[in-house]
């Protein structure tokens, strides 16, 4: 579901890899190959070691919830009311996203609920992940 | 840094705060920074260093007509002028400059000639990808987001969040300058209108315009002259993260503990002999973090603190005592306001004056938990 008028990313040199990476329905984070720590935000080199024998590798897309606000107010884009959150991606990443297919109250947002990745596909260019509850097979 | 050497001199605010839609930012700005100097008995030509925020040292040192031989354009967000008072002390100690005025001005709620900001940020930045696609386009969906967390970590209610503002409305209901001054219950703030839950608007800072300036010397020369000096008897700063979500532990701010850190260990002074405390508070949380990360309490414990009335009228560590962001004013960038009533309370000219208080801390964030600065002040060395 596209959703215009949202405030898209522009990728850069550094970050590329990773909104390429969602375009393709991928989520991918960088991992040092000396200290074997995945981080994020992208960066050619390891923040906790500082080391640059660094490798792109995809992410499982799975997560938890870490924390969230739920806004009433509309953001460019996107109506209100829209959970924004953070979440703690199993390699260990933190990033910011939007709870969807789920209602925002917070009775359905229990921190640590086990959450998976959505791709959100907005222009030709820009795919954002958002995530959702975990649906059990 | 020099325990005592430098002092605040002159201490004055915008001649009007509130809603004052015919001033621009700039003029705000120089109204504050004239009032100060004519507060510290000096001319604007006394003045040879200059330090803002939110507007630039050159415009405005050329607005005011000063020559500067030192000038501070540290912009982080609400903490920069703590920045400013820190880096200052380090220049007049070094000999660099003499005189400083530091000084802010801003038509947060007017936005009358407001210079280009940090928002939007940039598509490219780390914020315009990462965090504002996703709708973080505001202080009250950005800095509250880490609050959920914080409550579950330690087991707090929004009920016990709730009574950060509810005192400090307390506070404000004997500063005819507040913004907001009618006494508020736990009740009224839950009922309130929700901007982001778990926050209600009587969670969150008013928008307000005003503009607030300090003048600096060492204390030497701050001896003969008009006002009681202020001593700076120690600072600390330092920066976390752009992006709230990369925050390293929603329930305690790195910035915090390290400027706090520095803060006491190069003052020497002990939280027993603290008589007061500033703690920058755009929202209900933000005391809560500042008196874990600053030591004044263990980690989730500073809800208990506030809700048994310690930072309260009448309490042992008076806190926010102006009625603070949240009900004094807030401009956007509020850490001058909080120096302004640290200064007050040395004084003893404060509306809600602190009987006797001798050391006064002022802490102050910038950004969302971005920046941090802290600042000791004591009216003897």
């Amino acid at each position: 579901m596209t959703t215009p008028g949202r405030m898209l990313p522009q990728p850069t040199p550094e970050s590329a890899h990773f909104w390429e990476g969602t375009r393709l329905q991928e989520l991918r984070l960088q991992r040092c190959r000396h200290c074997h720590e995945h981080y994020f935000p992208p960066r050619p080199f390891c923040p906790h070691c500082h080391g640059q024998d660094i490798e792109v590798v995809r992410a499982s897309g799975k997560a938890t919830l870490y924390s969230y606000v739920i806004s009433q107010r509309p953001a460019p884009g996107i109506e209100a009311p829209y959970v924004l959150a953070v979440v703690e991606l199993e390699e260990g990443p933190r990033m910011m996203t939007n709870i969807v297919d789920c209602p925002a109250r917070p009775e359905s947002l229990p921190l640590d609920m086990p959450l998976e990745v959505h791709f959100d596909r907005q222009s030709e260019e820009i795919t954002l992940p958002m995530f959702r509850p975990e649906v059990k097979a | 840094m020099k325990r005592g050497a430098v002092a605040v001199v002159g201490a004055a605010e915008s001649t009007r705060m509130g809603v004052i839609p015919d001033v621009s930012q700039l003029q705000l700005n120089a109204d504050a920074a004239l009032n100060a100097i004519r507060d510290a008995g000096l001319k604007p030509s006394d003045i040879d260093g200059v330090a803002t925020a939110g507007e630039s040292p050159v415009t405005l040192a050329q607005y005011l007509n000063i020559t500067p031989k030192w000038i501070d354009g540290t912009g982080v967000g609400g903490c920069s002028f703590l920045m400013h008072v820190r880096h200052a002390v380090a220049a007049i100690e070094a000999g660099l400059c003499t005189t400083v005025l530091i000084s802010h001005g801003e038509s947060g709620k007017s936005r009358v000639a407001p210079p280009a900001g940090p928002w939007p940020p940039t598509r490219s930045s780390w914020p315009g990808q990462f965090e504002t696609p996703y709708g973080a386009v505001s202080p009250p969906t950005m800095f509250t987001v880490p609050v959920m967390r914080y409550l579950k970590t330690y087991g707090i209610t929004r009920e016990q969040l709730a009574m950060v503002p509810v005192v400090q409305r307390e506070w404000a209901q004997r500063n005819p300058r507040a913004f907001f001054r009618d006494p508020i219950t736990v009740d009224d703030v839950l009922a309130a209108k929700t901007i982001a839950y778990p926050f209600t608007i009587l969670m969150c800072c008013p928008q307000t315009d005003g503009g607030g300036a300090l003048i600096l010397t060492s204390s030497e020369r701050a001896k003969d002259m008009l006002r009681p000096p202020v001593y700076i008897l120690g600072a600390g700063e330092s920066t976390e993260s752009i992006l709230i979500s990369q925050m390293a532990d929603f329930s305690s701010s790195r910035a915090f503990r390290v400027s706090g850190q520095q803060a006491f260990a190069s003052s020497g002074i002990s939280h027993a002999e603290v008589d007061h405390l500033m703690v920058y508070d755009a929202f209900a949380h933000l005391p809560l973090y500042g008196l874990e990360d600053l030591g004044f309490c263990q980690p989730g414990e500073a809800a208990e603190f506030i809700a048994e009335r310690n930072t309260a009228p009448g309490g042992k560590l008076p806190v926010n005592t102006n009625g603070g962001g949240l009900s004094y004013m807030h401009s956007g960038m509020y850490g001058m306001y909080a120096l302004q009533e640290s200064v007050r309370q040395m004084r003893g000219i404060a509306p809600a004056q602190v009987e006797g208080a001798r050391v006064s801390v002022c802490h102050g964030v910038g950004g969302m938990f971005s920046a941090a600065a802290t600042i000791v002040f004591s009216n003897e060395l």
